[in-house]
Parts: C-alpha cells; structure tokens; sequence
C-alpha cells in the first residue's frame, strides 16, 4: 500500500474506532471533539475508546497515554509516536 | 465429533510452582490454550504443552508486564481468562516489620495484581467478555497473628476485586477472588510439624489443602458453569476456623 493510502486508511480507522466505542455518527469524529464534551464520551466509553483504537492498531497502550487521549486530535499525536502514520 | 469454538486462551501468573503450577495443569486438561508467566522460565518450561506460551516476566517490574500483556496481543490478540496467582508471603510479628517488607507485599500481591486487571481487562473488552481469577487468603479476610503485611495485601486484593467485578461487569467481564486456607506449598514449607498440626486440628475437614483443592475452584471459575458468578470471594480452606 501507498505512504499516503496507508494515512488514509489509518485516518478512517481511527474515526471508525472512535465512532463505534462512542456510538456516535461518523460526522460527529473531529479533530476537536474532547472527552466529556458530548454525553456519549464519559469514563465507561473511553475504556471502551482505548480497547477499540488497540484492537484497529494492533497496539497496547501505556496508562499515561490513555489518561493524555483528551481528545481526537490528542489521540492523533499519540498513535503518531506508536508508529501509527497519519501524514 | 470436533467443536467449533475456539480454545479458550488463559493467562497465569505464578505459574511455575505451587497453586499457579496446578493452575496449569487444571486449564490445560479443560483444554484452555496457556500464557505461563513466572520467572522461573525453565520451571514453565517444564509445564507447558507445546502450544503453551511461555513468559519470563518480574512481576515487580511493572514495564515487564506491559511487555508480557504486548506479546499476549501479538501472539493471540485477545485474552479469556487471567489468573493471577503470583504473590509472596513472609510471616514477620508487627514490631519486626520493616516498611519495605510492607511494600513488598503490595507491590507484588496487589499492584502486580491490579495491572494485570488492567491490561487484561483491555484484551478481554474487545469480545466483551472475560474472566480474572485473583487471589485472596483466610487470613486476608479474618486476620492471622504475625501475618499483619500479607493479611493487609490479600484484604486489598478482595477489595480491590468486588470493586473490578462492579466496574467490568457490565461489560461482561468476571472478578471473583479465591481465598485459600492453609496449603502445603513452598510457601508455607517453612510451617513446622507442630504448627501443621494445630491447623489442621482448626480445619473442620481435619487435612491440610492441596495445590490441586486450589485449582479445581480456579478451573470451575475459569468455566462456562461459573458464568453468573462475579464480586465473590470463594474459600477454599477445609473449613478453616482462624
């Protein structure tokens, strides 16, 4: 796969992951959407967030980073320094 | 006639000798595929099936466990049941116990413990569902005379469970707790003939347990029969009166 396919993919997973650990439309998944900013994202959901976003990466993630995952664009960023590309 | 459903994939700390050892065993003859962890990896060499994963792993060492729960995903990417029987005992009256004898206990009996809840709850909340065996004691929930820093890691380890069992319950994820009596392991080999003797005049079943009494609870929570159990913590100690 392409450098930039390879981006796009991990873009979609990503909202995918967030969309279906939130139960939320795929539209509501922006960079600026933050925990406990929508009802949906409360501390059960971000459990169920981090087992998502692992299972899509194939990654298990420190505590520090799930505490830090305030938010896409946060998740972003920390998925960028396990290796995942985002471009 | 050959099943269909997957082998179930089981964890277990402590694995190379005493109850985690007959831990093993149990599991492998229900057929469970197993993670052994210890330290000790020439002991789990010994007890694992050639499908058997073996992991040398400090339980102290908490970077160590995140590395054991890394290869868990890489080789199996999910996880059904955990046991961890890993922990230590040192008998020390109160006005002897050093601080970091108090420690040493917590770090291995419950946060040891309580990480491998936490990663291994992360595995199991992929199929939502799972299983976490942990381990209590008799004296963790009744109290035992010159046992003050393990009776107050194993009282931890039972609540920290009732709370795991309330929290990864809904989703479908089991905590449950068993608290052995008195069983001859290397851990309690330091027990003398007179000291075997008054506990098992205090056991209503007038024995000591075994490794194996041990594991048996442990496999029947490990199976489909103990699916509407969670937040318990089982004794199995004879009828120990402490």
């Amino acid at each position: 796969m392409q450098h930039q396919e390879l981006q796009q993919t991990n873009v979609q997973k990503l909202q995918q992951a967030f969309a279906t650990a939130l139960v939320v439309d795929l539209s509501l998944i922006t960079d600026d959407l933050a925990y406990n900013s929508i009802p949906q994202w409360d501390s059960t959901a971000h459990m169920l967030l981090i087992a998502e976003l692992e299972n899509s990466f194939n990654l298990l993630l420190d505590t520090d980073d799930i505490i830090d995952m305030s938010s896409v664009a946060k998740a972003r960023e920390i998925l960028a320094k396990h290796g995942v590309a985002f471009g | 006639m050959t099943s269909s459903a997957p082998r179930p994939i089981s964890l277990i700390t402590g694995a190379s000798r005493g109850i985690g050892a007959a831990c093993v065993q149990q599991l492998q003859q229900a057929g469970h595929q197993l993670i052994l962890v210890a330290r000790d990896t020439t002991a789990l060499q010994t007890l694992a099936m050639p499908d058997d994963l073996v992991i040398s792993a400090d339980l102290t060492d908490e970077s160590q466990i995140l590395a054991c729960f890394r290869q868990v995903q890489q080789h199996f990417g999910r996880l059904d049941h955990l046991v961890n029987a890993a922990g230590m005992m040192q008998d020390s009256a109160l006005a002897l116990t050093k601080s970091a004898n108090l420690a040493a206990h917590f770090q291995l009996n419950v946060t040891a413990t309580f990480l491998c809840c936490q990663l291994a709850s992360r595995l199991m909340l992929r199929q939502k569902c799972g299983n976490i065996v942990n381990f209590g004691s008799k004296v963790g929930e009744n109290g035992s005379s010159g046992q003050a820093a393990y009776c107050a890691s194993k009282a931890a380890v039972s609540g920290m469970s009732k709370a795991l069992a309330k929290e990864l319950g809904p989703q479908g994820i089991r905590v449950n707790v068993v608290a052995p009596g008195f069983i001859d392991t290397t851990l309690t080999a330091h027990y003398n003939a007179e000291q075997r003797a008054q506990l098992t005049s205090q056991t209503a079943l007038r024995r000591l347990g075994t490794a194996a009494d041990v594991a048996a609870v442990v496999g029947f929570l490990c199976s489909d029969a103990a699916g509407y159990i969670t937040g318990q913590v089982l004794a199995v100690d004879g009828g120990l009166v402490l």
